[in-house]
């Protein structure tokens, strides 16, 4: 059985209360709306990129806990990182949070207090929106994106 | 077994029947469920309600002794199928006091009835310029087929205020009741709030300037007596699956005259009386509006559902469910950090809050967890939302078979909820 507390860590709930880098970034030379129509959540992320780079990056909007500790985890963890460093981190991240493999903890990191989501079917898309969102401003899409 | 077989309810006197609500969850298979090693507390009714024995029963009769495609063949079975299909029309006719069977029309549920009236009577009747007012508190299901009407005619869409209770703003109601309006849609109970709207003073106001009104019954029909009539409603659409019937079977009212005058919504069998390349005739009310081969398990099902209410009476599930609503009021609303969604005087069947700080989805994953179900999210009912300001609520909403006690659970859930989130 599932236990809670494998979905609700200290770590998650802490991001969720007071998430880093809750901003929006004037500079910003890519931004990108994500939005589920399931459950009403919505951030939009900030970008400020140096050429392949990602400089800065901020995020705002309205969600659950799950979904707002992971735009703040996300956000510590890609600073700094290339395009292509992000988007490894992702599929990582994705196959962590879908069950499929639990072969990279060690690499993500912070970001491995999330294994607990792989319990919750319903909560992936919670774990996963301001990524997808990340990933969609990095293609330098500017149309809302969804999880639907 | 007859429908009076499963009535559920012990006599303590002669003359005073008690309500004996576990006696009534025994009807209900699926009550005996664990989850996550918790009894199951089903707060999730106004998505759709638990089925009794005696509808698993009907359904299963169906497809054991009678199933065969009615008004089409001289056999045996295609006889007895057509008499009960036709017989549980009767039973709906009664159920919400239709002059006459040719009324009801058997439709998958709720919104393919609700599109069927803005499609067929929708579209004979609205045109450019014209106004269609709905109101506030609706389901996506009574504002979206009116939307795609208003696209396609270049007519528009108005919306009925509510306060901050949720309850319709009747003078700006009214105010808006224009020569252009050609009609109304309006929920009898709302989902997200479990507002009960004063429907007959509204069908009135509408009926003064000649203006029909559509009924969305969805919510109403679980809880209420329900009497088209009375109500004077043009259109009432409710669904099986909410009301302890099964999926996919949901039921139009509409009165005769306005019926027999609109177009058939889909073309196909058994909504004709003649067809040639040339020219088709269509078939008299009520066939006209059901093509194609109907859910013909799913009105059997739906017949033992009215009957199992019916056996318990609709008046005292009504009494038994405002009992529970106003206690899991009270409960809620006493404890630290709940907002009420919805404080209308008049309510049905619904609870929404919300929680200082906890999302809804974080309630319902947390609540789930103890075994609890109640829904978290917009409710298909964005607009509702929006007026409240709020991205979504958890919602519990009861049924017949609920009782203090998983109110209790619900209250001491929502304080593990904050326990977890200290």
């Amino acid at each position: 059985m599932p236990e809670l507390r494998d979905l609700y860590q200290e770590v998650i709930l802490e991001h969720s209360k007071a998430p880093r880098n809750y901003k929006a970034l004037e500079a910003a030379n890519h931004r990108a709306e994500g939005y589920n129509p399931l459950c009403g959540d919505r951030f939009t992320v900030y970008l400020e990129m140096d050429g392949d780079k990602i400089r800065e990056i901020g995020f705002q909007g309205a969600g659950c806990a799950i979904s707002k500790a992971s735009a703040s985890m996300m956000t510590q963890s890609v600073k700094g990182r290339t395009k292509a460093e992000a988007e490894k981190i992702f599929e990582q991240f994705h196959e962590l949070v879908t069950g499929h493999s639990h072969d990279h903890e060690a690499e993500l990191g912070k970001l491995a207090v999330f294994s607990g989501v792989s319990e919750f079917p319903m909560r992936v898309k919670c774990a996963t929106l301001a990524w997808h969102t990340l990933e969609a401003a990095l293609e330098g899409k500017q149309e809302k994106i969804s999880t639907e | 077994m007859t429908a009076a077989a499963a009535v559920p309810i012990r006599e303590t006197s002669a003359k005073k029947p008690s309500f004996d609500v576990e006696g009534i969850r025994e009807d209900f298979p699926i009550l005996r469920t664990k989850v996550h090693g918790h009894p199951l507390v089903y707060l999730d009714n106004a998505a759709t309600s638990q089925k009794p024995q005696a509808v698993i029963d009907a359904l299963v009769r169906y497809y054991e002794g009678q199933n065969a495609n009615i008004h089409r063949g001289v056999h045996y079975l295609s006889q007895i199928a057509t008499e009960a299909f036709e017989e549980a029309r009767e039973t709906v006719r009664a159920f919400v006091n239709a002059a006459q069977t040719s009324e009801i029309i058997f439709t998958r549920g709720t919104t393919e009835a609700l599109n069927l009236v803005a499609q067929s009577y929708g579209r004979t009747n609205v045109s450019a310029g014209d106004e269609v007012l709905i109101s506030t508190m609706e389901h996506h299901s009574n504002i979206v087929p009116w939307q795609l009407l208003c696209e396609e005619k270049g007519a528009k869409l108005r919306v009925a205020p509510i306060n901050d209770e949720g309850e319709l703003l009747l003078e700006e109601y009214e105010k808006l009741l224009s020569p252009r309006t050609k009609v109304v849609g309006i929920a009898h109970v709302s989902n997200a709030l479990g507002t009960i709207n004063p429907l007959r003073e509204m069908i009135a106001l509408a009926h003064a300037k000649g203006i029909p009104v559509v009924v969305d019954g969805a919510q109403a029909v679980p809880h209420l007596k329900v009497d088209v009539q009375d109500l004077d409603a043009d259109f009432y659409a409710f669904s099986g699956h909410k009301m302890y019937g099964p999926t996919g079977i949901g039921v139009l009212y509409g009165k005769h005259a306005l019926l027999d005058a609109m177009p058939p919504y889909q073309g196909g069998g058994d909504m004709i009386s003649s067809v040639t390349f040339e020219k088709t005739t269509y078939n008299k009310l009520p066939h006209k509006f059901e093509a194609g081969t109907p859910d013909m398990a799913g009105v059997a099902g739906l017949k033992a559902a009215i009957g199992y209410m019916n056996g318990i009476g609709i008046e005292r599930i009504a009494a038994h469910e405002h009992e529970l609503l106003e206690y899991a009021t009270e409960v809620m609303g006493a404890l630290p950090g709940v907002r009420l969604i919805g404080t209308a005087r008049e309510k049905a069947g619904v609870l929404s809050f919300v929680l200082d700080e906890v999302h809804p989805h974080d309630i319902g994953t947390i609540l789930d967890q103890e075994g609890i179900a109640v829904r978290t999210g917009h409710h298909c009912a964005q607009p509702v939302m929006e007026r409240f300001c709020i991205p979504a609520t958890a919602r519990a909403s009861f049924a017949v078979y609920n009782t203090k006690a998983e109110v209790d659970a619900l209250a001491r859930g929502i304080r593990k909820v904050r326990e977890v989130f200290a």
